[in-house]
C-alpha cells in the first residue's frame, strides 16, 4: 500500500510538471505536442549531469545542478518549436511531432557515442546514475520521499498564482484567447508566446528528469519516455487547462500508472488473474475514456494552434 | 508591360516546382546536419559514414548482392509508402493521423494471427489486416466526430493500447524458445504473398512480392480518389471547413470517420504486405512502437503531401534508414539515419514559409522589371 502511494505520487509529480508545461504553452496559444521529445532531452541533460558529477558533492548542490541541467536542456530544445511556430508560422502539430522524433533519436545517438567512446564494446544506450540519484531521496520509515514530489507541488501552486494573479499570466492567457486584442493594448504577442513555450520546455525537461529517476537507477534512452508526454496532454485536457484541476487529474492518472508497477502486491488484484499487459494498458484506456467525457465542452484557449498574423483582424 | 504573362512564364512560380525545390532543400540541409553530427562524434570517419548511408545497398561490390538488398529496401519502402499514404490522406482532410504507427501494428497483428492461427491464405490475411486497422482508425475518427476528442491524443493512446494488445495476441502464435512469432514459411506457406516472378529480378530475393507494385498502385488510386472524384472533393471540403461542408449538405461527421477508416486501412495494408512477405517475424516483447508509422509522417510531408511525391520520398527515407545499418559501428550507431529523417520532418515545417518568401521575392522582382519597362517607355 505504501509502495502504491509512493509510485502514485512520483508519477503524479511527473504528470503535474509536464501537464503544467503544456498548459503554459497552450495558454500562450502554441500547441505543444512535442512535450514527449522535450521530456527525453530534459532527462538526458539531467542524466548526463548525474553521470559526470564527481562523487562527494553535498546533496543540495547535486539536486540544484541536476535540475538546472535538465531544465536548461529542455528549454533549449523547446526553442526549436518556439522559433518554428512563432517566427516561421510553421504547422505546430507537425513541428511538435518532429520534436518527438528528434528528441529520442538525438538522445540515443549521443548516449551511444559517449558509451562507445568510453569502451569500444559498449554499444548500449544506457546511462547509469545510481549514486547521484540518492541525493533526491529521503527515507521516512519505509516510505521513499522524493524531493521532486515537493517540487511538483510547489510548481503547481506557483503556476496557479502566476496564471491567475500576475500581470504576466493574465497577459499570456490573453495571447492565447485573442492575440489581436492583446496586441491592440500594447502586449507583445510574440514575446509572450516565446515565454509560454520556453516555460513548457523548462517544466517538460524537469518532468523528464523526474520520470527517469522514479524507481530506477539507470535509463535506456531507446525507450524514450513511453508516451508520458502524451498522457500529460490528456491530463491537461482533463484538467481543462486549469492548474488545480490538472493537479487532481494527475493524481488519478498517476494512480493507474502506479498500479501497473505494484499490482502484484495486492491479493485482490492478483486474484483477478489479468495479464500484466492489461495493467500496462490501463492509463491509456482510462485517458481515452476520460477524453470522451470532457472533450465535448472543451475550454481550450481559443487561438491555440493558429499562427499570429499581425495583419489579420 | 503585361505583368500577368511574366508571372505565369516563370517556372519558379509553379507550385509543384516550389514543393519539389522545398523538399530537396530539406533533404540537403537534413543530410548536412547529419554530417555535422557525425563530425562532432568522430571527425575521422564522418565522410565515409554519410556516404555509406547514401549508398545503402551499393555498399556490396557484386551486382547480384546489391540487387538483392535493393529488393529488400524496396519491400520496406513499400510498407513505408502505405504508412505515408495513410498520414497524407488524413492530412488532406485536415486530420493529423499520428496513429498510422498503431494502425500498422494492428494490421501486423491481424495478418499474422490469421495466417498463423487460422491458416488462412494470403488474401484473407491481407483483408483482415486492412479491416482491423480500419476499425482502429475509425475509432479515432468517431471520437473526433462525435466527442470532439483531439485525434492526435486519441491516436497516441490507441498506438500504445494496440501495441500491448498485439503483443498479447501474438504470444499465442510465438515460437517456444524465442520471443518471435512462428515463421509463415514453416507454418503456413499459403499466407505468403505470391512473388509473381518479381524475385528473379532481384537475384532471387524471395521477399519481393506483388506487395511492392500493389503499394505503388495504391498511391495512384489514392491520388485519383483525392483529386479526381466527387468523394475526394467532399472529404477535402470537410477538412477545410467542417461547418461550410455541413451547410452544403455534406455529412461532415461521416466524412471524418470514413477518412480515418481509409487512413487506417492504408496503414494496415502496409503492415500486411510487409509481414506477409515473410521478411520479418513479430517480436512479442516489443516495448516500443515500430518506427514505420512515424517515418511515414516524414515521407508524407517530404513528398509535399502528394501521393505520387510520397512514392519517391518513401523510397528516399527508407533508403537512408537502411543505409544507416552500413555505417562503421565502431564509431557511430545506426540511429543516425533516424536523426536525419527526424530533422527532415522538422525542416518540412518551414516549406510553407519558404514558398511565401519566394513568392514575395518574385513579386518584388516583377514589380521592379515592370517599373523599369515603364520608365523606358516614358523616355
Amino acid at each position: 500500500m505504501l509502495l502504491l502511494i509512493q509510485y502514485t505520487l512520483i508519477f503524479a509529480s511527473v504528470l503535474i510538471l509536464v501537464a503544467l508545461g503544456g498548459c503554459f504553452s497552450e495558454h500562450g496559444g502554441i500547441i505543444n505536442i512535442g512535450l514527449e521529445g522535450i521530456m527525453v532531452i530534459g532527462a538526458l541533460g539531467g542524466a548526463l549531469m548525474m553521470k559526470y558529477l564527481p562523487a562527494g558533492f553535498p546533496a543540495p548542490l547535486i539536486i540544484l545542478l541536476v535540475i538546472l541541467a535538465s531544465v536548461l536542456s529542455g528549454m533549449i530544445f523547446s526553442l526549436l518549436l518556439a522559433v518554428a511556430a512563432i517566427k516561421f508560422n510553421a504547422d505546430q502539430t507537425l513541428v511538435g511531432t518532429a520534436l518527438n522524433l528528434l528528441g529520442p533519436a538525438a538522445a540515443v545517438v549521443l548516449v551511444r557515442a559517449i558509451n562507445t567512446a568510453e569502451s569500444a564494446d559498449d554499444v548500449s544506450s544506457t546511462i547509469a546514475y545510481g549514486q547521484a540519484k540518492k541525493a533526491f531521496i529521503v527515507n521516512i520509515g519505509r516510505f521513499e520521499f522524493n524531493w521532486f514530489m515537493l517540487i511538483a507541488f510547489l510548481v503547481l501552486i506557483a503556476s496557479f498564482i502566476v496564471l491567475y494573479r500576475t500581470r504576466f499570466g493574465l497577459r499570456l492567457c490573453a495571447c492565447g484567447e485573442h492575440p489581436q486584442a492583446a496586441d491592440s493594448v500594447g502586449i507583445n504577442v510574440y514575446k509572450m508566446r516565446y515565454a509560454g513555450v520556453l516555460i513548457s520546455g523548462v517544466l517538460g525537461g524537469l518532468g523528464g528528469l523526474v520520470y527517469i529517476t522514479a524507481g530506477v537507477s539507470e535509463w535506456k534512452f531507446e525507450n524514450g519516455v513511453a508516451g508520458f508526454g502524451f498522457l500529460a496532454l490528456a491530463v491537461m485536457i482533463f484538467g481543462q487547462w486549469k492548474p488545480v484541476n490538472i493537479g487532481l487529474a494527475a493524481v488519478l492518472f498517476g494512480l493507474f500508472r502506479a498500479l501497473s508497477n505494484v499490482y502484484t502486491g495486492f491479493d485482490m488484484l492478483v486474484a483477478l488473474k489479468l495479464p500484466s499487459t492489461v495493467y500496462n494498458m490501463f492509463p491509456y484506456i482510462i485517458s481515452l475514456i476520460v477524453l470522451v467525457f470532457v472533450s465535448g465542452k472543451s475550454r481550450a484557449p481559443k487561438a491555440e494552434g493558429i499562427p499570429y498574423d499581425k495583419g489579420q483582424r | 508591360m503585361n505583368r500577368e504573362s511574366g508571372k505565369k512564364g516563370s517556372i519558379l512560380r509553379d507550385d509543384g516546382f516550389q514543393t519539389i525545390a522545398g523538399s530537396l532543400l530539406c533533404i540537403i540541409i537534413g543530410l548536412l546536419a547529419g554530417y555535422i553530427v557525425l563530425l562532432i562524434i568522430n571527425p575521422g570517419g564522418a565522410g565515409k559514414a554519410i556516404l555509406a548511408i547514401l549508398k545503402n545497398f551499393l555498399y556490396y561490390p557484386s551486382a547480384a548482392a546489391s540487387m538483392k538488398y535493393f529488393g529488400t529496401t524496396l519491400v520496406k519502402a513499400s510498407a513505408l509508402l502505405m504508412c505515408s499514404l495513410s498520414v497524407l490522406f488524413a492530412w488532406k482532410v485536415g486530420l493529423f493521423n499520428i496513429g498510422a504507427a498503431g494502425q500498422y501494428v494492428i494490421g501486423a497483428g491481424a495478418s499474422l494471427y490469421f495466417g498463423l492461427q487460422f491458416g488462412m491464405p494470403w488474401y484473407v490475411c491481407l483483408l483482415a489486416a486492412v479491416l482491423a486497422a480500419a476499425v482502429v482508425g475509425g475509432i479515432s475518427g468517431a471520437l473526433k466526430a462525435y466527442f470532439n476528442v483531439n485525434e492526435v491524443i486519441s491516436c497516441i493512446m490507441l498506438n500504445w493500447i494496440g501495441l500491448y494488445c498485439v503483443n498479447m495476441l501474438l504470444t499465442k502464435v510465438k515460437e517456444q524458445s524465442t520471443p518471435y512469432t512462428r515463421s509463415l514459411e514453416s507454418t503456413n506457406k499459403s499466407a505468403l504473398l505470391p512473388n509473381a516472378g518479381l524475385d528473379s529480378f532481384f537475384s532471387g530475393n524471395e521477399f519481393v512480392t506483388i506487395g511492392v507494385p500493389l503499394a505503388v498502385l495504391m498511391a495512384v488510386i489514392a491520388w485519383i480518389l483525392l483529386e479526381k472524384t466527387k468523394f475526394g472533393y467532399e472529404l477535402k471540403a470537410t477538412g477545410m471547413n467542417k461547418n461550410a461542408a455541413k451547410y452544403c449538405g455534406m455529412r461532415e461527421k461521416r466524412n471524418i470517420i470514413v477518412t480515418m477508416m481509409i487512413a487506417g486501412g492504408l496503414a494496415g495494408f502496409g503492415a500486411g504486405i510487409f509481414y506477409l512477405s515473410g521478411i520479418e517475424q513479430w517480436m512479442v516483447q516489443q516495448t516500443s512502437i515500430p518506427a514505420m508509422g512515424f517515418n511515414g509522417i516524414a515521407a508524407a510531408f517530404l513528398g509535399g503531401s502528394n501521393p505520387i511525391g510520397a512514392v519517391f520520398s518513401s523510397y528516399f527515407i527508407q533508403h537512408i534508414t537502411s543505409g544507416g545499418t552500413y555505417v562503421d559501428k565502431t564509431m557511430y550507431c545506426t540511429q543516425i539515419s533516424d536523426l536525419i529523417s527526424a530533422f527532415i520532418i522538422y525542416l518540412c515545417g518551414f516549406v510553407l514559409f519558404f514558398k511565401l518568401k519566394l513568392n514575395r521575392y518574385l513579386d518584388r522582382r516583377d514589380e521592379k522589371i515592370a517599373a523599369k519597362e515603364q520608365k523606358g517607355g516614358e523616355a
